[in-house]
């Protein structure tokens, strides 16, 4: 038995210990805005916060995780989520829209840490996360756009 | 035909599939249909119904029936515009659902009476349709009005979702009418808008998927769950064409969770509640395979094959003149030879898809591109009439044509397996990341020569295009379609209609035995044959000491769409003047699926050899563009995609086996490497055509041909990590 603080609750999951927290998350708790895209690390699609960092929840397993704060795109709210998804909404960011919770997760993460970005630091921040329709150009523009909501 | 197949489990009851024509660039597939193959999808008694495609309910939503499948190409936004707009309703009170599969009411126009969307066809294919579709039930609704108050209907109008009796202002929300309308009979005949009158097309409205895939709550197949549903993890040989011989399964039911481990033709599929015991489980089998049969060369091997087969004449794809008798006579011959490697389409979400098997249903969850093939396959391994099979299309996380599979894939996959459990559970087959990259069909590999003379003055007087490579529909039902005198049209398209003025022409094809499963990648023969026509004709330019913008220029005078956008695209980019040292610019234009784009491309060279583009301006004719910012994201996104694969991408094998596996060795575009876009649009009133894939072809050509302005060197061989730019 694993016992999480998900998205502001206690959440007590029966899973093999080695289960990484995106499977816990979407199989046994059924929160699917998380997605699967390599298993590896290497795309971002999975990206949650734990403790407010964006961690990418493929290869972490939950067991680790027992006592950190971990939010899912579910329940990311504050500032910078309702700056960064009311940006994406208002540039239509999204193509396919797959890898789009992991890239809010990111930018929310981000613009939590550095208000105001450059190209150079979104481009540090958000190079983890991967969209095949690359949607990149809108995800760059709706960060700015973001920030300058935050000013606001 | 189905039966056919050389990966279906069991042959297909009805050979329901007969390719038979093919126009311009799209596919005519005929369909031996069933008697019926689902009902009509309105339900009696429901919301006001006027047709397959719209529904109006008393509460003032509007709900578009989409029967194309939408997996970021904007397509639920482009078919509700069209219908919105001869509708007259308000943008706000517009739903898109996903259509149920039926090809008698919901086929692709351009294909026949076959369900699916490819080959940048749904706008084109759907425009005059989806407009009908909304016209009538506006003059439902105005007859309904005018039923009401008494009035005639001239002296109603409609507007944002409103009727309203001109002379008196009364006024009615479309909801208000709802019952009424629906009870009335629909009309012979509609007349549409005049596009002087249009409100919505060509104008900027908000996508209708943002909010709910930027809030997470967009559902894939991914996504789906079902009450005891089971998740399948498959392992497949790891040789194309290898079989299972033994199998322990020891380990994998050891695993906790693991329900099934179940052999199907395919590999072996193991079931457990939830992926990663499925996936553990896979991962725990022995398998013992079988590669006898199997593709047991390298790529390598395949190209040095290729490359021998170049040096004798192929299939006539077309032939102007006598290309070799004008080159015999030219005043300077060049050739020129290009590579290209196998790619994977790796759709960020990885290949899925939900089936609940009973006695006499089967109903099917998936990202379904060609609804039709789906179904009638699903139908053929469950044993069932095709009404018995229910496909639900969902979003997809990405297909760039992966999930256009001429044997149904993952369903074929899914259905099997659900057989083979004997539909104790509904299952839901997920594919890895590495079962995709992987799992082959693939863009082809090809090799291309090319020879072209030009006369003393510089002028092109003799072409001769020569391709080698695997045809993609051969053996599958699209075959008879769009294979033409031995010629799979997929394999010389972009090719063999070469737009420039050349007396002299002759395109020709090798069509290679190569067992590597094979399939279109987003803009199908344009990926290598726009490459290879245009580097290649930058490469003469060059040789004719004329400025590459201008040799097109003077070639194209016939070709006035295509003229267009290559002097839009060179004059927002700036052609012609100065650069900062150490960047070089290239252009290149192509047409594809009846839309015309030409890019223009800024490179720098980084101090390590590699190539950063900085710039990419862009302009497309697709005739009328129905949503202007959605053309503009499909440009964005047709050229990150297409570059991302020129600058990093190949799939090889060795000894049979991928090398690669994951997004570290089958290495994506990455926004730090996104170059800044300009997209400017043609305004046209020439019928829509499509914006999927049109942007990708000319990013190639005109990033390799900005190179050779930066650095001095032709890129004949992709991708372009491959090659050192360093200066010395």
């Amino acid at each position: 038995m694993i016992t999480l603080n998900l998205n502001g609750e206690a959440r007590r999951v029966e899973a093999e210990p080695d289960t990484p927290l995106l499977w816990v998350i979407r199989d046994e708790l059924g929160l699917t805005g998380t997605k699967f895209g390599c298993g590896m690390a290497l795309c971002g699609a999975c990206t949650v916060h734990v403790d407010g960092m964006p961690t990418r929840s493929c290869s972490i397993a939950a067991a680790d995780l027992e006592g950190a704060e971990i939010v899912t795109i579910e329940a990311v709210a504050g500032k910078a989520a309702t700056a960064v998804q009311t940006a994406w909404e208002k540039l239509d960011v999204v193509q396919c829209g797959y890898c789009q919770s992991g890239q809010v997760m990111s930018a929310v993460a981000l613009l939590a840490e550095n208000p105001k970005p450059n190209d150079d630091d979104i481009d540090a921040a958000m190079s983890g996360n991967v969209c095949r329709c690359a949607t990149y150009v809108r995800i760059r523009a709706a960060i700015h756009e973001a920030a300058k909501l935050m000013e606001a | 035909m189905l039966g056919n197949l050389k990966h279906g489990p069991r042959p297909s009851r009805r050979h329901f599939l007969k390719a038979s024509a093919m126009a311009g660039a799209g596919l005519v597939i005929g369909l031996h249909l069933p008697a019926r193959v689902a009902k009509a999808a309105t339900p009696a008694g429901g919301p006001f119904a006027p047709n397959a495609f719209v529904r109006i309910a008393p509460d003032n939503t509007v709900t578009v029936l989409a029967k194309h499948i939408e997996f970021g190409q904007g397509v639920y936004t482009g078919l509700a515009t069209l219908v919105a707009e001869e509708l007259d309703a308000d943008w706000a009170q517009i739903r898109v659902e996903s259509a149920p599969s039926d090809p008698t009411l919901y086929n692709n126009l351009s294909w026949g009476p076959v369900q699916g969307t490819g080959g940048s066809s749904s706008i084109a294919n759907s425009y005059e349709q989806m407009r009908r579709a909304g016209a009538t039930a506006r003059a439902m609704l105005v007859a309904a009005a005018s039923n009401h108050w008494g009035v005639p209907p001239s002296e109603i109008s409609a507007e944002r979702g409103v009727l309203r009796h001109i002379a008196t202002g009364q006024e009615t929300a479309f909801g208000d009418l709802a019952d009424a309308a629906a009870k009335l009979e629909p009309p012979a005949e509609v007349r549409l808008k005049n596009p002087a009158d249009f409100k919505l097309i060509g104008k900027d409205v908000p996508r209708v998927d943002s909010a709910e895939k930027t809030r997470g709550q967009a559902r894939y197949t991914i996504d789906m769950t079902l009450p005891g549903m089971l998740t399948a993890v498959v392992a497949r040989p790891p040789r194309f064409g290898g079989k299972a011989v033994s199998v322990n399964a020891e380990a994998a039911k050891a695993v906790r969770g693991v329900t099934d481990v179940v052999e199907i033709p395919r590999g072996v599929a193991v079931l457990a509640k939830g992926f990663w015991a499925a996936k553990t489980g896979r991962d725990a089998l022995e398998i013992t395979w079988d590669d006898s049969a199997a593709e047991r060369r390298g790529s390598a091997e395949m190209m040095a094959e290729y490359k021998r087969i170049a040096g004798k004449p192929g299939m006539v794809a077309r032939q102007d003149g006598d290309a070799d008798g004008a080159m015999a006579g030219a005043a300077k011959v060049l050739e020129a030879a290009y590579e290209f490697p196998f790619l994977a389409h790796a759709p960020m979400e990885p290949l899925d898809c939900v089936v609940r098997l009973g006695p006499d249903s089967c109903e099917i969850w998936t990202g379904s591109q060609i609804q039709t093939v789906d179904h009638m396959t699903a139908a053929g391994i469950a044993g069932l009439k095709p009404e018995q099979v229910k496909v639900h299309t969902l979003l997809a996380g990405g297909s760039f044509g992966r999930r256009a599979t001429p044997d149904a894939d993952m369903v074929s996959e899914a259905v099997t397996i659900a057989r083979a459990i004997g539909g104790r559970a509904p299952v839901k087959v997920v594919w890895t990341r590495e079962d995709d990259i992987q799992g082959g069909r693939y863009r082809p590999m090809y090799y291309h020569t090319l020879r072209a003379g030009l006369d003393a003055d510089g002028k092109l007087v003799g072409w001769r295009h020569r391709i080698v490579g695997q045809s993609i529909v051969k053996g599958t039902p699209f075959e008879g379609g769009l294979v033409k005198n031995g010629i799979d049209q997929t394999s010389v398209e972009g090719a063999n209609n070469l737009p420039y003025d050349v007396p002299n022409v002759l395109v020709d094809l090798h069509t290679t035995d190569v067992t590597v499963p094979v399939l279109w990648w987003r803009a199908v023969g344009s990926t290598h044959t726009a490459y290879s026509t245009e580097a290649f004709i930058d490469e003469l330019a060059e040789a004719a000491g004329k400025d590459p913008l201008a040799f097109r220029r003077a070639m194209l005078r016939r070709h006035p769409r295509h003229l267009a956008v290559l002097e839009l695209a060179a004059e927002k980019a700036g052609w012609g003047t100065p650069l900062p040292r150490g960047r070089g610019r290239g252009i290149a234009v192509h047409e594809s699926f009846n839309s015309f784009v030409a890019e223009v491309a800024e490179v720098g060279i980084r101090d390590d050899g590699t190539v950063k583009v900085e710039r990419v301006v862009c302009a497309v004719d697709c005739g009328v563009p129905v949503n202007p910012d959605v053309i503009r994201a499909q440009m964005e996104g047709g050229i990150g995609y297409g570059l991302g694969a020129v600058l990093h991408d190949a799939v090889t094998l060795d000894g049979g086996v991928v090398e690669q596996s994951n997004f570290h060795d089958y290495v994506p575009l990455r926004i730090d490497e996104m170059p800044r876009i300009e997209v400017h649009i043609v305004p046209s009133t020439a019928a829509p055509t499509g914006v999927g894939e049109p942007g990708v072809p000319p990013i190639g050509p005109a990033v390799a041909n900005a190179v050779f302005d930066a650095t001095g060197q032709r890129i004949r061989s992709l991708p372009l990590s491959r090659h050192d730019l360093g200066q010395a």
